[in-house]
């Protein structure tokens, strides 16, 4: 049985390929590409919000994504239980769409950082980290706005209720502000809602799943997904 | 119809690596009464209605919807009858 992956293309999407590759070429799925201007998830099992710089990233990261035709069928069908992964700017869609909570700010460095950095596997029972089988996997950033932001009321629930997935930590999963790229709160990297069916995270697993490259981490969450349908 | 002023500011509580960096530019240019600069969006368009309480509704409405982030910007607008 093959995992069909609903990729959604925006105006200004760059990592919807890779995306598309990774799940389609390396990891053997179905996949197909997502018009932003249809309404239609073509009988998705997943979706992926994939990185870049949807409407150039005017107003704010994702603002404006948020509002595109077939966000209200991704809503819709978030809602529903279906499962939704955004990684990079597909996160900041996710938190414009309010799917997930809080928000993304600049870098603290004011810097685009890219570069392969360290996740500690904060929790490895949601859908998504499931097949993960590290405690620390090396996944590589991309991005201005990666800052994650919550208020404390929030931040004490995403804790409470287990929803932060990935922290930025080194390679012996310390986490520590000196690990952390952007200057997101507690070194947050990934989350998830309280349900466990949405995903948003800044690194790209995208970008890490096919050997020719040498790192593969990223299959890891892909792989995760594709056996909770097995199970 | 109305002119609308919608000015974004980002909430005092919200850090601003922007505005702290441009403070930087002007202690390096000897402005060094200055503190807490902090950067937000200016954004002006028109809203087609003769009714004033019409086109507050759908400045407030897209402001909170589009313009500014409630979760961590705060907006504040005026409207100016135009002929």
């Amino acid at each position: 049985m093959k995992i069909k992956f609903g990729v959604v293309v925006f105006p200004g999407s760059n990592c919807d390929h890779d995306a598309y590759y990774s799940v389609k070429k390396v990891l053997n799925q179905d996949a197909e590409f997502l018009w932003h201007k249809t309404t239609d998830l073509k009988s998705s099992d997943v979706i992926i919000l994939p990185g870049g710089f949807s409407y150039g990233d005017y107003l704010r990261t994702g603002a404006i994504a948020r509002f595109s035709p077939i966000m209200e069928k991704v809503i819709d069908f978030a809602e529903k239980g279906g499962k939704v992964m955004g990684f990079c700017n597909g996160f900041q869609v996710l938190l414009e769409a309010a799917l997930l909570p809080g928000v993304l700010i600049k870098n603290e460095s004011l810097k685009f950082v890219c570069k392969d950095v360290y996740l500690k596997v904060e929790n490895k029972n949601t859908i998504f980290t499931k097949d993960i089988e590290k405690d620390v996997v090396k996944i590589p950033v991309a991005h201005g706005e990666g800052n994650y932001y919550t208020d404390d009321e929030t931040l004490k629930s995403l804790n409470e209720y287990n929803q932060i997935v990935f922290r930025y930590s080194d390679k012996n999963g310390n986490v520590d502000p000196k690990f952390n790229p952007n200057g997101s709160l507690e070194n947050i990297a990934g989350i998830v809602n309280r349900k466990g069916n949405i995903l948003g995270m800044m690194p790209h697993p995208e970008r890490c799943c096919d050997p020719v490259l040498r790192k593969t981490d990223g299959a890891y969450v892909f792989n995760s997904i594709i056996k909770s349908f097995l199970n | 119809m109305f002119k609308a002023t919608v000015i974004v500011k980002r909430r005092p509580s919200i850090v601003d690596p922007q505005g702290k960096a441009v403070e930087q530019g002007a202690k390096l240019l000897g402005f060094n009464n200055v503190s807490q600069t902090r950067i937000g969006k200016y954004i002006e368009f028109f809203v087609n209605t003769d009714n004033k309480e019409n086109a507050k509704q759908e400045v407030e409405e897209y402001s909170h919807k589009l313009l500014a982030n409630p979760i961590m910007e705060d907006y504040e607008y005026t409207l100016e009858e135009v002929k």
